[in-house]
């Protein structure tokens, strides 16, 4: 007996930050202790833990690898796998400045205009579901994309991969809704391309978007700016997409009365953009708001507490997702956004949010704090406090 | 919620801390083992521990179906899963557990067909759709899931379905305590009994607990008041000076279990003579096999199974945590070489390990939780 290859390799790389970490001198213990020397001792044993959670804490910030030597449908899904995956080769690849920052669209300046520019395929499985279709969702995720980073949404592109044998009839409808949804978000398909391939090595229809939209020059919003005394608010119940898309495939015999929120969001940030502390916006898309809250905390530096009592989240999905085991935190919207305000204007946020009939759900979830850095809690119902991390893979693939 | 938020309520669980803090005896530790996996996620996902006392600890269990099986039995699975004309087939929670040569995803990524299914009835269902090929299901768990795996069998052969075969992974849950009961580096002072294995098996079973070894059992159910409840009725034994065997999750667990469910089961399976699980080694009449009478739906049988050995590597220490000995974080390698998105030990795969929930949900010590919740 003999141990596989791929743990003796795990195990020396291991090694090898010991070591580093070793060289950086011993662990100190939580600061806090130092700073008030008055407080109560930790109790023993809870200071050998802190210093094995900082040591996985320096484990995560290393540098991401991909270790896998194809890509599974985890690389697909939203969570830790596609970040490493879009860090490790994408990233690492094209790195520049504008990419850098990772937002929902990058902000460029050309021609002495403030430019966002963004994309993304659709590859979702059924093509049609309770409430939209593959096309409404291609424009309004895109629409979304570039609402959420500040800008207002103008021209679209869209690229068509249809497979052999694909009906007319469909297409057809899909494409009409592709136009309502740029009517309704004020938008136009300016531009496109069409590729056929044959039958089995595509499903049906993808759909890629792309989109640019104007930025108001010298409004600098990114989720690094969070501070500690934030606010971070949520457009409304969460999770509607995602469920109704697990539902729509039929493979769990449970039916619910949800549809999917996909929405153009252009307006509801409009309307956020007009309140001053208004720091970051994210469109809560695969991975969840539990995923956009782990981007604050690590992208910012801070901390987020969130309390589970006062995320809004449709009686329907809680059930669904109750059966089969998931967290409504992590599944994907396609018409709602987080917002973090500054905690001062919080109030006049959510009223903004409230006043829009996208944003009629709205509500305050949680704060930014200063400690500990890079991790979102829960207060959960129960009144327990957990760890909200970001998944490894979704479960559920091609939910957009 | 109805049916859900009536056993989440903050304030009975004010209510019940309260109780429990007052049986605390000054100076005393109590050290309780939830032997079910199901138990340790409910436990880590709504901050239970929060409303415990220092001086009540909970002790993480082996009953994690996926936690126990060893990695031979995985690299076995992936050689049937290689065979000409097979499709194999099991639950998510399978999907990534790491074999010698890595896990069913990456064996799917490299074109093996092997499908996530929700119930072994959509197993049938695949061989039903697919008659040219070899249907193989993945069989793991305690004798929760042998009940379903036991019908489909039964439904199989009704139906003469001849491309439909198990690979059984099934193993028994008193075995596995036995084992720990048994262990002596372990001290505990009672157990929180699994409330799905007993929908099956009934609170019988676990009477030797009680009985030979003098601990105190409450079988409980799975939502956060439930394991609260159970807690405090654990520590009203001691307080007393008893040791029995109690229900507290009688809503779904009768006494005696449930006969049907246990007749399919005895009459499509019997007990192997040994089985190995990971960390804890071989385990006598510890996991089911099918009968001779249903060899043809026996994946060990209609194809050759390697029966491959790997050992656990050194550094790993899943049978430590598995035993209740270690707490995930007091593993070596937790958190740094094995992580939720590479595993090297089970307890790190299934949401149900002791590893991945402490890691997922946990990873903040309680003194830390205190401070920020207070500021």
């Amino acid at each position: 007996m003999s141990t596989p290859g791929w743990v003796d390799a795990a195990l020396r790389e291991h090694e090898e930050q010991a070591a580093r970490d070793a060289g950086a001198g011993p662990l100190q213990p939580h600061p806090r202790d130092e700073r008030n020397p008055g407080a109560p001792q930790p109790a023993p044993g809870t200071v050998r833990e802190e210093q094995v959670l900082a040591r996985i804490d320096r484990a995560r910030r290393s540098r991401p690898r991909v270790k896998e030597p194809r890509i599974t449908m985890s690389h697909g899904a939203g969570g830790k796998a596609s970040r490493t995956l879009v860090e490790a080769v994408f990233l690492d690849a094209f790195r520049n400045p504008l990419l850098e920052p990772m937002e929902d669209a990058a902000r460029l300046e050309a021609g002495g205009a403030s430019l966002a520019l963004t994309t993304d395929s659709f590859v979702v499985s059924p093509l049609f579901f309770p409430g939209g279709n593959i096309g409404d969702l291609a424009v309004n995720g895109t629409v979304n994309d570039l609402a959420v980073s500040g800008a207002t949404p103008l021209y679209l592109s869209a690229g068509f991969i249809l497979e052999e044998g694909f009906g007319l009839d469909e297409l057809r409808t899909i494409v009409t809704s592709m136009r309502d949804a740029a009517e309704r978000a004020g938008v136009q398909v300016v531009t496109g391309d069409t590729k056929v391939v044959e039958k089995g090595k595509a499903d049906g229809c993808f759909i890629t978007t792309a989109g640019v939209g104007l930025r108001e020059p010298g409004r600098l919003l990114g989720v690094a700016t969070a501070q500690p005394g934030d606010t971070v608010l949520v457009s409304g119940p969460i999770g509607d997409h995602g469920t109704t898309i697990m539902l729509a495939r039929g493979e769990l015999d449970i039916e619910a009365d949800i549809v999917s929120d996909t929405a153009p969001l252009n307006g509801l940030a409009a309307a956020l953009l007009a309140v001053p502390g208004l720091r970051a916006m994210r469109d809560a898309t695969r991975g969840g708001v539990a995923t956009i809250l782990n981007e604050i905390a690590a992208e910012a530096g801070v901390g987020v507490l969130v309390r589970e009592d006062d995320i809004p989240v449709r009686t329907a999905v809680r059930g669904a997702a109750e059966l089969l085991g998931i967290d409504p935190l992590y599944v994907a919207c396609e018409g709602r956004l987080v917002a973090v305000v500054d905690g001062a204007q919080a109030d006049e946020a959510l009223a903004a949010m409230r006043a829009h009939p996208l944003g009629a759900g709205a509500a305050s979830i949680g704060q930014i704090i200063a400690d500990p850095p890079g991790a979102v809690l829960l207060k959960t119902a129960f009144g327990g406090t957990r760890i909200v991390d970001l998944l490894v893979g979704d479960p559920l693939p091609r939910i957009c | 919620m109805k049916f859900v938020d009536e056993f989440r309520n903050a304030d009975q669980a004010h209510a019940l801390a309260a109780k429990i803090a007052s049986l605390c005896e000054p100076g005393r530790h109590y050290k309780f083992m939830e032997v079910c996996g199901g138990h340790t996620h409910t436990i880590y996902k709504h901050g239970l521990e929060d409303y415990l006392p220092e001086s009540v600890e909970l002790v993480h269990g082996p009953g994690c179906p996926v936690c126990v099986i060893p990695m031979g039995r995985v690299d076995d699975a992936m050689h049937l899963a290689a065979e000409p004309d097979v499709i194999m087939t099991s639950f998510g929670d399978m999907m990534r557990v790491p074999g010698s040569n890595g896990s069913f995803f990456d064996a799917k990524a490299s074109g093996t067909d092997i499908r996530m299914v929700y119930s072994p009835l959509d197993s049938l269902k695949i061989a039903r759709a697919n008659p040219g090929r070899r249907v193989v299901f993945m069989a793991i768990g305690f004798e929760t899931t042998a009940p379903s795996t036991a019908m489909t069998v039964l439904r199989a052969a009704a139906e003469g379905l001849t491309n439909f075969s198990v690979f059984c992974n099934h193993v028994t849950i008193v075995p596995a305590i036995k084992a720990i009961l048994d262990s002596p580096d372990l001290r505990l002072d009672g157990f929180i009994g699994p409330g799905h294995v007993s929908t099956v098996i009934g609170c019988r079973p676990y009477e030797f607990i009680a009985a030979d070894y003098g601990k105190p059992v409450v079988v409980a159910g799975f939502e956060p008041l439930d394991i609260l409840q159970s807690i405090y009725m654990l520590m009203l034994q001691l307080s007393r000076g008893q040791a029995t065997v109690e229900n507290q999750y009688t809503r779904v667990v009768p006494w005696d279990g449930n006969l049907v469910a246990l007749r399919a089961i005895g009459q499509t399976m019997e007990l192997r003579p040994y089985f190995e699980w990971r960390g804890l080694g071989f385990i006598s009449h510890s996991a089911l096999r099918m009968r001779p009478e249903y060899a043809q739906y026996d994946a060990e049988l209609l194809f050759k199974v390697p029966g491959v050995r790997v050992a656990d590597p050194k550094a790993c220490q899943c049978g430590e945590v598995l035993k209740g000995v270690l707490k995930p974080w007091e593993c070596k390698v937790f958190g740094t070489a094995c992580t939720p998105e590479t595993p090297i030990g089970t307890c790190m795969v299934s949401p149900e390990g002791a590893c991945a929930a402490y890691y997922n949900f946990g990873r903040l010590s309680r003194q830390r939780v205190k401070e920020v919740t207070r500021s």
